[in-house]
């Protein structure tokens, strides 16, 4: 058995022994998009689960080299670094940065925009599991309209989260970022199919990883998958793909799903199940999805 | 090697070019600009060879220069006061990482009030990072410090990052006779950038780990271990720079007519000139006054400042900048030194020069001899009363 | 290995592996060999990237690590995998 575990098992170029929850989309997604990005990178990670599941000292989950500096600044450590190989004259080496929805969407959006403005041939992922998990399930500008969270929470006199999901795709777009795509679990060749693209892209790329979250969004540890799935089929993470600010491709949904099969599948929505105002969310929600698939042609 | 009389921030400027940062990146603010601006013209002109990145602020440009010495590069900054605040978090981290980078700060106060005047507020800031902090007293010592910076900062039993402090206006933008060295010297003084962590494919590190109580504590020690032994080093780099400069500059402290002298003013950055022109006028008059003025306020240099206060009568020291709600910082570090010691000095402080206001000559001779030494406590000097009393 | 500190404390790739996660677990995967299609799903889709097997030995899970999730039982197409309870 070690034999065969020794001669079958692949080399994943994000190891084992990593301390993320079970059943974490985000590292399960982290993984996949390592092992297509390839062995010649150099990764800046946020702080945030993915850095903090990663990169307790004295062990190491990466098997590229890896970088941690602060929570808002990846993107910055990363033009650094490709600044710095082309001062070394160090050619070939695809430089990544990575963070949460946090430390994109909100604290870090800055020296991203700083990032794309200078374009930098840098790779950004943005693994989205909606709101701040590391520090306890606080709302980001990821979180879904009416999630509750801890610091959005669900009571008498709220349904959560009261802001829609800031729209990092089109921010990417106004800051002529070359290639932009979303990522799921529920379709890993798409995945792989894109970041290879981005990788292979001379000049910004930005991949948006939808990561579900098992703890944050309240749902059993082997059904992050299922969510990813329902996700997409709903309209409300549209799977799309933009070159140099053209729609090139979109995901199209094999069988339309109303969003109350998605949201009642986590305890974060549980609440507007409950109540006739709920109701009303539920079809403001359903609004949102359908404008999604009218804006990209889903269906 | 060239005498030209050239502005403090194109000496600065200079100091840094001659270290051949592979790696610049900054973002504009008062009285730092003309740095930037000198550094970006070299590199238009074709005189300097770097990488100099633009950024959205001081915070990203901290970022940006962190990075590229993970990614091998010899980097440079320079900012002052707001843009130091800004970069605060980066610069922790990057001491804490242990990188060597070399940043100026054109000290200056901060707001509020906001003020682009000169003082040492900023730098205090700093204190605590894990930073080398180099003081310079004029344009040249500056364009030095650039290139002593780098020799300690990336020296293997130190390998943290080295804080160049010139007073702004008062060294930035005043023209003074400036000696610039010749590149080859420098290149042969500095050698290449040879990092001992570095992001690489062929070799993939983990950098930045988070740590668990198991192990935070014994990080932290070891790099103010570091910082505290790097006092051994900063004196062999200023022994070093001077054989091979032709010129005395930086070090731990040094001493103006201290020897003989029974009262003596400890200060910090540009007001050593004046202190020098005061102790002369004393010592016109007769009285034995010296001054200790203090190169590298971190490491602290407790040995030599006791060695060189003891079984002096009167220890004068004056604070460009104020702990609000306490008082003094630099007389407190003095009066820290000296507790202990045999038959320590009375020691009176003093701030001054506080968001640009002038100083002169007299008002330090006025600190020295005040009656009743040992009895004034981080005394403001130089405030109007006409805005403070009815 | 010496534990001492180098500054910057930079550690080796993939040293987590001396953490065996697989004591977490509740539940662990069991694989029927005989009904496997050896389709690789279960593999691409274990968050710890350690489910290993080809088309002649079919699929295991390396259970040092596993956590138990469940992901690669709910996502085999043939519900080959199943969740048991943990004794230890
Ligand atoms: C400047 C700063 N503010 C706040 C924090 C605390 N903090 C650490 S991670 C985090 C949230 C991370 O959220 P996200 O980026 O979405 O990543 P996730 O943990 O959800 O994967 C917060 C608020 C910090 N480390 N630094
Ligand atoms: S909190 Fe969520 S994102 Fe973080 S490790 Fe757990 S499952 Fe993954
Ligand atoms: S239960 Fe989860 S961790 Fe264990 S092998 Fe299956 S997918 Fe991997
Ligand atoms: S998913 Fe099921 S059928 Fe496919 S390889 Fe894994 S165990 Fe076999
Ligand atoms: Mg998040």
């Amino acid at each position: 058995m070690e034999d065969l575990k020794q001669k079958l098992m692949k080399k994943h170029l994000l190891a084992p022994g990593h301390t993320a929850c079970a059943g974490c989309g985000e590292a399960l997604g982290m993984r996949l998009i390592v092992d297509a990005i390839g062995p010649n990178c150099i990764i800046a990670n946020a702080t945030g689960c993915s850095e903090i599941f990663t990169s307790k000292y004295p062990q190491s989950a990466w098997e590229v080299p890896w970088v941690h500096s602060l929570f808002e600044n990846s993107s910055a450590i990363a033009s650094g670094v490709e600044v710095a190989l082309k001062a070394r004259g160090k050619t070939g080496i695809k430089v990544v940065a990575m963070g949460g929805d946090g430390a994109t969407a909100d604290i870090g959006i800055g020296c991203i925009s700083g990032m794309w403005e200078r374009g930098h041939n840098i790779l950004y992922v943005c693994l989205d599991n909606e709101a701040y998990m590391n520090t306890g399930i606080q709302r980001s500008s990821q979180t879904p309209f009416n999630a509750s969270t801890t610091t959005s929470p669900s009571g008498s006199e709220s349904m959560g989260n009261q802001t829609l999901k800031k729209d990092m795709i089109a921010i990417a777009n106004a800051h002529r970022v070359k290639y932009v795509a979303t990522v799921s679990l529920a379709n890993p060749k798409d995945l792989e199919r894109k970041v290879k693209k981005a990788v292979e892209t001379v000049g910004p790329s930005y991949i948006h990883f939808q990561a579900p979250c098992p703890l944050g969004w309240g749902f059993d540890s082997d059904k992050a998958v299922e969510i990813a799935k329902l996700a997409i089929n709903t309209g409300l993470f549209p799977v799309i793909e933009y070159e140099d600010g053209q729609l090139v491709k979109v995901q199209k949904i094999a069988k339309k799903v109303p969003v109350e099969d998605y949201l009642k599948t986590q305890s974060r929505f549980r609440h507007l199940l409950k109540s006739d105002a709920g109701k009303k969310v539920i079809a403001q929600i359903q609004t949102i999805a359908d404008a999604n698939i009218e804006k990209f042609g889903l269906v | 090697m060239a005498i030209e009389l050239i502005e403090g921030s194109l000496a600065i400027a200079h100091g840094a070019a001659l270290c051949r940062p592979g790696v610049i990146s900054a973002y504009p603010i008062t009285p730092q600009t003309h740095i930037v601006e000198d550094l970006a013209k070299m590199v238009a002109d074709g005189q300097l060879k770097t990488e100099f990145v633009n950024t959205e602020s001081e915070f990203g440009a901290a970022s940006v220069v962190l990075g590229a010495l993970a990614g091998g590069s010899r980097a440079y900054t320079a900012t002052t006061s707001q843009g130091l605040a800004l970069m605060l978090e980066v610069l922790y981290n990057c001491a804490g990482m242990r990188l060597p980078l070399v940043m100026c700060c054109a000290n200056r106060s901060l707001s509020a009030p906001l003020s682009i005047w000169s003082d040492q507020q900023d730098a205090m800031l700093m204190r605590d990072s894990g930073f080398i902090m180099g003081f310079a007293e004029d344009a040249q010592e500056a364009l030095d410090l650039h290139i002593m910076g780098y020799k300690i900062a990336e020296d293997e039993r130190v390998q943290l990052p080295y804080m160049v402090n010139v007073d702004g206006f008062l060294i930035t933008h005043t023209f003074e006779p400036v000696n610039i060295p010749d590149q080859k010297l420098v290149d042969e003084y500095l050698g290449s950038y040879k990092p001992f962590q570095v992001l690489d494919p062929a070799n993939p590190i983990t950098m930045g780990c988070f740590t668990e109580p198991a192990y935070h504590m014994d990080v932290r020690y070891q790099m103010h271990k570091a910082n505290l032994e790097s006092t051994k080093v900063i004196e062999e780099v200023a022994a070093s720079f001077e054989k091979k400069f032709g010129r005395p500059s930086g070090g731990l402290i040094r001493n103006y007519k201290l020897d003989d002298a029974d009262t003596v003013v400890v200060a910090m950055g540009s007001i050593t000139g004046l202190v020098e022109e005061a102790v002369d006028t004393l010592r016109g008059k007769g009285q034995k006054v010296g001054l200790l003025k203090i190169k590298t306020l971190r490491p602290f240099p407790t040995d030599k400042v006791r060695e060189a206060l003891s079984g002096k009568k009167h220890v004068v020291v004056m604070d460009r900048a104020m702990s609000a709600g306490y008082g003094e910082i630099l007389g407190s570090e003095i009066k820290a030194a000296l507790y202990g010691t045999p038959n320590p000095p009375a020691i009176d402080s003093f701030i001054y020069g506080l968001g640009g206001r002038d100083i002169h000559e007299d008002e330090i001779i006025g600190m020295i001899n005040r009656p009743n030494p040992g009895t004034h406590r981080s005394e403001w000097v130089g405030l109007r009363p006409d805005l403070l009393e009815e | 290995m010496s534990k001492m500190l180098k500054p910057g404390i930079n550690v080796k790739p993939g040293s987590s592996k001396e953490n065996k996660t697989g004591s977490w677990r509740n539940y662990y995967p069991k694989f029927d060999h005989a009904k496997c299609i050896a389709c690789g799903t279960c593999e691409t889709y274990c968050p710890e990237g350690i489910i290993f097997g080809d088309k002649e030995h079919k699929y295991d899970a390396d259970l040092d690590y596993c956590k138990g999730c469940g992901i690669c039982a709910n996502i085999c197409p043939v519900k080959c995998i199943e969740m048991l309870l943990e004794v230890r």
